[in-house]
Order: structure tokens, then sequence, then C-alpha cells
């Protein structure tokens, strides 16, 4: 069967869990911003987690179903309609052939996540169908969906309608929303004051915040010690020799808005970072949308594994819940 | 009296660029289709279009407002 899209929203991308492994070559993993949603989504319709289904940020798409198959949305508060009724977010229900599934003004968050039975059943590159429209891989064609698209979906068999994730399980940003960060490998580059008023200061999300990096603004300029430019290093004192970017690692340009790279980002370039944000806090990243508060908060690296253990119960969770 | 709302959160537009003239004023017709505004989000600026035909009432954001998804951004009148 087909999905046809009749209206594809703001940027309306296939995602999986991503094509980790080639990041080294400046190609990023990719994947759902928000996979904990991905992988619920998938859990309602039955399928594998890692199956891939569809990220709509702020906007929902408009998709016409040419046979019976079973959905789940999830992650964003995005409205959801069948032919004009409404439907549960984070709970199975069944499309018919011909019906239209729509969505109305987000409430909140900012991705939500279609899982369909079966799965997207595109050509994958490098292992994922997560696309990655800067590099041409995965997605339709390397791009996000467009109207007019027909997206191949796998055989599978429906499920029972109204499987929900308890309310308990479904996590997401507060607001203000709370980052936490594990200070890293150039950290001693900001003065005391400097990495104090980081974690004091309350940021804004800018309007530039995408699959790439998430951009904050709002607090102080943070100062850097004082040091003779290294050869190789560019003039600005945020300036390195070049070095690695992990996922969730932190730069800030200048010492003034600082960003955070995510799914698809550059593995490398001259910035220092100050840290990175717990990898268990990078779901919550996805949900924001500009102009949302956010505090950042400074962890040890036990609070993070911590972190990271409940993160991976609730997924546990779910998984039993819906098993 | 009927809303335009914001399709999505981001920032309002009431010009297609700072030199440029507000897209509708008090009064003006708005055909189904008009431009309204733009709202700047990642980086992308989306066209708000009407889908209903009236005359132009008033912005109900404020150019380079902060809009969430859903928030009245124009009413029309009639």
């Amino acid at each position: 069967m087909t999905l046809k899209i009749v209206k594809s929203g703001l940027a309306t991308t296939i995602q999986d869990m991503g094509r980790p492994g080639y990041f080294h070559l400046g190609i990023p993993e990719g994947g759902a911003m928000d996979r904990l949603s991905m992988r619920a989504a998938n859990m309602l319709v039955g399928n594998p987690e890692e199956a891939a289904g569809l990220e709509a940020v702020f906007m929902g798409p408009e998709i016409e179903f040419t046979q019976e198959a079973s959905v789940a949305v999830t992650g964003a508060e995005l409205p959801v309609m069948v032919d004009g009724e409404p439907r549960e977010t984070w709970t199975s229900f069944t499309m018919k052939p011909g019906q239209v599934l729509s969505f109305g003004f987000l409430q909140a968050g900012a991705r939500a996540y279609i899982a369909v039975s079966g799965g997207i059943a595109t050509e994958p590159d490098l292992g994922s169908r997560s696309t990655y429209p800067i590099g041409a891989l995965g997605g339709v064609e390397g791009r996000a969906v467009q109207p007019g698209d027909e997206l191949p979906v796998g055989d599978a068999p429906t499920v029972a309608e109204g499987r929900s994730v308890p309310a308990a399980l479904r996590r997401g940003p507060g607001n203000p929303a709370e980052l936490r960060v594990l200070t890293g490998l150039y950290w001693y580059r900001l003065t005391d004051t400097a990495g104090q008023q980081f974690f004091e200061d309350t940021w804004t999300v800018a309007a530039e915040a995408d699959r790439m990096g998430y951009r904050f603004k709002g607090g102080r300029p943070l100062e850097f010690v004082e040091r003779e430019q290294p050869f190789g290093a560019g003039a600005d004192p945020s300036n390195i020799v070049d070095g690695c970017y992990s996922y969730g690692s932190i730069q800030v340009p200048g010492g003034t808005e600082p960003i955070v790279l995510h799914r698809d980002a550059v593995s490398g370039g001259g910035y220092f970072t100050l840290g990175a944000i717990i990898s268990a806090d990078m779901d919550l990243i996805g949900q924001l949308q500009p102009n949302t508060q956010v505090n950042f908060v400074n962890v040890d690296m036990d609070t993070a594994l911590a972190a990271r253990a409940d993160r991976k119960a609730i997924i546990r969770k779910i998984r039993e819940e819906l098993g | 009296m009927a809303d335009i709302q914001s399709p999505l959160p981001g920032t309002f537009y009431h010009r297609p660029s700072p030199e440029d003239a507000p897209y509708k004023s008090k009064g003006d017709a708005v055909a189904v289709g008009d431009v309204i505004g733009l709202v700047e989000v990642m980086k992308t600026f989306i066209e708000v279009k009407s889908e209903i035909a009236g005359t132009f009432g008033d912005y109900a954001a404020g150019n380079e407002a902060a809009v969430t998804a859903g928030q009245v951004l124009a009413t029309l009148d009639d």
C-alpha cells in the first residue's frame, strides 16, 4: 500500500533510529529527534521500534490512505483528525482506504511522530531510511516529503484500536524546560564567572532551531580566559584548532548564543564546546518550540548515567504496557 | 468577524521585507489565498494566507511578535 501525501506541512521527513557508524566520515547519525516518541509510536501499531515513520515539525501533513492500516501519533500535542473527526494522540487507531489523516494547530511540543503499521518502506541509504536533506540520503530521493508523493508501506496486520501509552510514560519538556549538561573538554576556556552565568541565566529558544542544532539566546555573553591564540585556531576567543563535535555538544560562537548540536549536525569544526546535553535529555530538545524558556542544569557523570537508565526504564515500561 | 490564525509557532511579520508596506491595511479587500503576513521559523518564512474572503480589520499580533500555533494574527470584518 502507499500513503498519498496531500499536504506536506512545514518539513515532514521520514525518520527511523538513524544511521550510526558514519559520523567520523562527516555523515550524521540522523534519525528521529525525539527517539522515545518514535519508538512508542511504532510499538503502538505493532511495528519493530526501529521502523521508519514520519516526523512532522510544528505543522502536520495531510495524508490519504489507500488501504487499511493502524496509525499512532506521539510526541507533540498536535490534534489528530481522521476525515475531520478527532482521534487521541499516543493511541492506536485504524485508517480505512480513502480516509484522510490531518492535523489541527499545535498545542504543545514541537514534533509529532506518525507510525503506520508495516512501517514506511522507502529504500534505505547506509542502513537507514532517515532523511538527511543536505547529504541527499534517505527520505524520498533524499528530501522531505512533498504533496503528490506516494510513500510505500510494508505489509503488516493491523492492531487493536485504543492501545495507548499511559500519560505517566509520555515524556515532554516543562516550561521553563530543564536541560542537564555535563561540562566537557573545553570548559576551562570560560572564566569562572562565565561558567556560573551559563547555568544561572534563563535562555530562550531562538528561531534558528532545527534538526542540525538548536540555538538559544537571551543569556549574558560568556567571557573567555585570556590566552595566546594557538596556531591554527581562528581569531575569536571561542575558536579552537578544529576538533570533533559530539551529538548534544554545546558550542557558543563568539560567546553569545549557545547552539546544541542535534541529529543532523556536523561532526567537527573550530568552535569550543563547553560540554554536552546528557543523552537522556536530547529527546526533550526535539519538543522545544521557538521562544520556550530553558535553564541549563550542571550535573555530574553519575547523574547523567542515572538519567540514561531512567529513560531506558520508561521505554521498557512502554514495551511491557503494549507487549 | 473572522480570525486568521497562525499555522505554526514563530515570529510574525506584517511586511514582506522591512522596506515594504504591510501586506494589508484596515478596509482592504481580502480574497481567499491572499497573503496577510509571514511567520519565520527554522530559517524559513511561511506565508500566512487567508482561507476566507472579507474586509481586513486589523492585525491582532504585533509586527515581529513571537506567536504560537493557533494564535489570532489578524481579523476580518464581515
